[in-house]
C-alpha cells in the first residue's frame, strides 16, 4: 500500500504530486504484463485490486470459501438478490481476491426486458457488478415495489431493466452489467463487465 | 518553465512554510491538561469534552458583526465533520477520503496535504473523518481502511502507520484519536457489519499497540454471561466517537454502540458493554467502571458519544458527573469515581415511548414490550438516529448550562427481520431488509411543529432552560464560548448560527456553501478571535433527510462540497 504526500513544492506546478503518476505508471505496466499473459484465456479482468472475471467462469455464492458449486437459475429466487463470485470451472479457484469481482444476480421478469437486456440474461437471471459506483458498497437489495436495485450505504438506486442506469441517489454512473449464458444448467460468464467495477478514485 | 523561475517560485512558496515550521509548538501533556485559550488542541477543546472556548472577544452583543475571515475549499464531497484543530498558527482538518490538510490558521493558505491511498475495492459506508489528535510534534488520524497514521506536524511527512483492524472484515475508522500520556487511543466503526468493538491504545512514538479493551465481553470474561453462546463474536459495540479523559483518576471514558445484529432474538441478556459508557485506565487498558444506558438494544441506538465530565452541584451537593444526551432520548447524569459509575438522574429530552420506567437506584430502564421490534411491524420513538446521534453537546462553565443538538418528534417503524441472516466477513450484518431500514422513519405527533432543536439544560436543577426549534433536522455539533455564545449549523438551509448562550436568541447567521455538520472551534492569533467550522453535508445527515423526504413526500437538496469557513469580527 502506498501513500502519497503532497508538499507545497509538489503542488506548486500542477496541483498534483508526482507519486500518483509513478504508481499509476507501474500499474499500467503490470496490467499490460497480466494482459499479455492472460490473452490466451480471454481474460477480461486484471490481478491486484482490479475485478477478476473471465469468460467461461461459473458463479458461486459469495460466502463460499472452498469447493465451489456453480449457481443455477433455480438458485436465484424471484425478488431476492444473490451475491456471487466468479470461479474458474477447471481449477475451481474462486476469483475473490478483490471485492470488485463480486457479482449481483437477480431473477428478472422477462416480459419487462427489451431485446438487448434479454441477450445478456440467462434464464431470466440478470447479472451486474455488485459494487456501487458511488462509494463502493454492495448493492444488495431489490425493492419489490419499484423493481430497482438499492445500495444500503447512501440509497443509490439502479434500474436492472435499463442497463443498470442510475434511478436515484448519489451514484454518478450506471451499475456495470455482465452478460451471462447457460452452460448446461450453470450460470456462466459470457462477456466482460460493461464498465470497470467500483467507485471513481 | 525556466528552471530558475521554477526554483524562485518554489523558494517563494516554501518560505512562509519554513517560518511556520520553526514555530511549531510541541503538544505536551501539560498543555493538553490545561489548554491555553488561544489554541484548540483536542477534539472538543479540553479533555472533559466540553466544546468550550474561554475566548470572549466575540460576544453575544457584537456577534452580529461576524464576517468571513477566510474560507478554503477542500475539493471533496460527502460529510465533513472534523473540528479545525489549531496549534500556534497551524490548523489541521481531516476530510472524507482520509485526507489531512494543514493550513495557516490566519490566512487559510495550505501548508501541506496528506492523502492516504485507499484500496480500490474499499467500501465506504461512512465517507467522513472526525479529526486529528496532536501530540509532541506529530499529528495523528485514522483512515477508512483502518489505519492509525502519524504525520510530522510541520511537514506532513508520514512517520509511521499502524493497522488497527482488517477493513475486509467490516472494521473501519472515522474517529479522531485521543492523545494521553504518550498513548494515542482510538475507537472503531463497523457495528453494521458484525464487528466486535474495542478501544485500542498505541504508543505515540513507535506506533506499537499498547493495549486493547473489547467493548463486547467474550465467554469467560466478566460480562460474558450477558451474551448467549458465541454471539459476542459479532456483537457490534462500535466506539466511533472520541473519548474524554479525567487526569485525576487517569480514566478515559468512551461511549459504545449498539449490539448486532439488530433483532434481539438469539442474544438474550444485557449484551455488555454495548450501549454503555466504559471507564478505562489509560495505563493498563483495564475496565474500571461502566454504566449501561439501556440493555439489549433493539433500536440501533448507538450510545457512542462520550460523556462530558462536569463537576457541578446537584441538590446542593458537589458531584463529579459524566453527562450524556443519549440516542435513546434521555439525558443521563452519572457520578464518576475512580472505580465506579453511579446513576444519578435521567431526563427525557425528546419524544420517547419505549421506556416505561427507570429504576431510581440503578438507572435501568423498563421497556414497553409493544415497542420492541422483532416479530412484526413495530413503531417506536425516537427513530434509529435517536434523540441525538454522534453530534456533540457543549457545556459552558460560565452559564452553567449544557447545550444539546437534538432531534425531536421523529419515530421509526421496523417490520419483520430477515429470515436468512448469516454473517459473512465484511458483509452487512443488520438483520432487517435494507429498504425497510432506509424507509423506517415516521413522523411523531408534533413533527409538524418542529424536528431539530438546540436545547439548554441546567444540570443543577435538571430543567430545560431554553429551546430553539428548527422546522427540519438538526445535525449541527455545538461550540460554546466565554462570550456567552453557542455556535452550530446542522440545518438543510446551510446556515451556521450563533445563539445567545443565556437566552437562546439567534444573534447571527451565515449561509455556507453546503450544510454544516462539522464541529466548530475557536482560537486566537495576534489578538484576533476566530470561529472555524467545516461546511460539507453528507453521510447520515443526508441519509436521514432522504428517509424524512420519503416519509413526508418532500424532496430536499443540500449541495455537497467541503469548505473550511473561518469568521472574525468586522473591523
Amino acid at each position: 500500500m502506498k501513500d502519497t504526500h503532497e508538499s507545497r513544492q509538489a503542488t506548486a506546478c500542477d496541483g498534483h504530486s508526482q507519486a500518483p503518476h509513478a504508481v499509476e505508471g507501474r500499474r499500467r505496466i503490470f496490467r499490460l504484463m497480466v494482459g499479455l499473459a492472460a490473452s490466451a484465456t480471454a481474460r477480461v479482468g486484471f490481478a491486484g485490486d482490479e475485478a477478476q472475471i473471465v469468460v467461461g467462469d461459473r458463479l458461486v455464492l459469495h460466502t463460499t470459501e472452498s469447493s465451489p458449486v456453480a449457481l443455477r437459475v433455480a438458485d436465484v429466487k424471484p425478488g431476492k438478490v444473490v451475491l456471487a463470485f466468479p470461479f474458474d470451472p477447471t481449477t475451481k479457484k474462486i476469483r475473490n481476491e478483490s471485492r470488485l469481482s463480486k457479482i449481483l444476480l437477480v431473477r428478472g421478469d422477462e416480459a419487462k426486458m427489451d431485446d438487448e437486456t434479454k441477450k445478456r440474461a440467462a434464464g431470466g437471471v440478470l447479472a451486474f457488478s455488485s459494487v456501487c459506483t458511488h462509494a463502493g458498497c454492495d448493492v444488495n437489495a431489490w425493492m419489490a415495489k419499484t423493481g430497482k436495485l438499492l445500495c444500503y450505504c447512501h440509497s443509490s438506486q439502479f434500474d436492472p431493466y435499463d442497463s443498470g442506469k442510475v434511478a436515484d441517489g448519489p451514484a454518478p454512473r450506471p451499475l456495470p452489467w455482465l452478460a451471462i449464458k447457460l452452460e448446461g444448467e450453470e450460470l456462466t460468464v459470457a462477456g466482460p463487465l460493461s464498465a470497470p467495477a467500483g467507485a471513481p478514485a | 518553465m525556466n528552471r530558475n523561475v521554477k526554483n524562485l517560485l518554489g523558494a517563494l512558496l516554501l518560505a512562509p512554510v519554513a517560518v511556520l515550521a520553526a514555530d511549531y509548538a510541541p503538544v505536551t501533556d501539560a498543555r493538553l491538561k490545561n489548554p491555553e485559550p488561544g489554541n484548540w488542541l483536542t477534539y472538543r477543546g479540553n479533555y472533559a469534552g466540553w466544546g468550550y472556548s474561554p475566548l470572549k472577544q466575540i460576544n453575544a452583543n457584537n456577534a452580529k458583526d461576524l464576517t468571513v475571515a477566510w474560507s478554503f475549499a477542500t475539493g471533496l464531497a460527502e460529510g465533513h465533520q472534523a473540528p479545525p484543530i489549531v496549534n500556534n498558527g497551524y490548523m489541521f482538518v481531516t476530510t472524507p477520503g482520509s485526507q489531512v490538510i494543514a493550513l495557516n490558521a490566519k490566512t487559510g493558505d495550505e501548508i501541506w496535504r496528506f492523502k492516504k491511498e485507499l484500496p480500490k475495492d474499499l467500501l465506504q459506508l461512512h465517507p467522513t473523518n472526525r479529526g486529528v489528535a496532536l501530540y509532541g510534534n506529530k499529528v495523528y488520524y485514522t483512515t477508512l481502511d483502518t489505519f492509525l497514521v502519524a504525520l510530522d506536524a510541520a511537514t506532513g511527512k508520514k512517520v509511521w502507520e499502524s493497522k488497527i483492524a482488517e477493513w475486509k472484515n467490516g472494521y473501519y475508522t472515522t474517529v479522531a484519536p485521543l492523545a494521553v500520556k504518550g498513548k494515542i487511543i482510538v475507537g472503531i466503526s463497523g457495528g453494521e457489519m458484525g464487528i466486535k468493538g474495542f478501544v485500542k491504545a498505541f504508543d505515540a512514538e513507535s506506533g506499537n499497540e499498547a493495549w486493547a479493551f473489547s467493548t463486547v465481553a467474550g465467554p469467560g470474561e466478566p460480562g460474558g454471561e450477558s451474551w448467549p453462546a458465541d454471539t459476542s463474536k459479532n456483537g457490534g459495540g462500535g466506539t466511533w466517537v472520541t473519548g474524554t479523559y479525567d487526569p485525576e483518576t487517569n480514566l478515559t471514558f468512551w461511549g459504545t454502540g449498539n449490539p448486532g445484529p439488530w433483532p434481539i432474538e438469539g442474544r438474550a441478556g444485557d449484551n455488555l458493554y454495548t450501549t454503555s459508557v466504559v471507564a478505562i485506565d489509560v495505563d493498563s487498558g483495564k475496565l474500571k467502571g461502566y454504566h449501561q444506558y439501556h440493555w439489549r438494544d433493539a433500536w440501533d441506538w448507538d450510545e457512542v458519544s462520550a460523556p462530558l465530565l462536569i463537576d457541578t452541584e446537584i441538590g446542593g451537593k458537589k458531584v463529579k458527573t459524566a453527562v450524556h444526551a443519549g440516542r435513546n432520548g434521555y439525558l443521563w447524569v452519572l457520578e464518576r469515581t475512580k472505580d465506579k459509575m453511579n446513576f444519578l438522574a435521567a431526563h427525557k429530552y425528546v419524544e420517547q415511548n419505549v421506556f416505561t420506567a427507570i429504576d431510581a437506584k440503578s438507572g435501568r430502564p423498563t421497556y414497553d414490550p409493544a415497542r420492541i421490534p422483532g416479530k412484526g411491524p413495530t413503531t417506536f420513538c425516537p427513530s434509529l438516529w435517536g434523540g441525538k446521534d454522534w453530534i456533540p453537546e457543549a457545556y459552558n462553565p460560565d452559564t452553567g448550562l449544557l447545550y444539546i443538538p437534538a432531534t425531536n418528534n421523529l419515530c421509526a417503524e421496523l417490520l419483520a427481520p430477515e429470515e436468512d441472516l448469516t454473517y459473512t466477513p465484511g458483509g452487512l450484518f443488520i438483520g432487517y431488509p435494507i429498504p425497510d431500514v432506509l424507509g423506517s422513519l415516521r413522523v411523531g405527533k408534533n413533527a409538524g411543529k418542529n424536528i431539530g432543536e438546540v436545547q439548554a439544560w441546567n444540570l443543577k436543577t435538571g430543567k430545560q432552560v431554553w429551546n430553539h426549534p428548527y422546522k427540519g433536522v438538526n445535525w449541527g455539533p455545538l461550540l460554546t464560548t466565554g462570550g456567552n455564545l453557542v455556535f452550530g449549523g446542522g440545518t438543510t438551509d446551510r446556515m451556521f448560527r450563533a445563539f445567545n448562550a443565556t437566552t437562546g436568541a439567534v444573534v447571527w447567521e451565515h449561509a455556507t456553501p453546503s450544510g454544516v455538520t462539522g464541529i466548530p472551534t475557536s482560537y486566537e492569533i495576534d489578538g484576533v478571535q476566530y470561529v472555524a467550522v467545516l461546511s460539507g453535508w453528507g453521510v447520515d445527515a443526508q441519509r436521514m433527510q432522504g428517509g424524512l423526504d420519503a416519509a413526508t413526500n418532500t424532496k430536499t437538496n443540500v449541495p455537497q462540497g467541503g469548505t473550511v469557513m473561518v469568521f472574525k469580527l468586522r473591523k
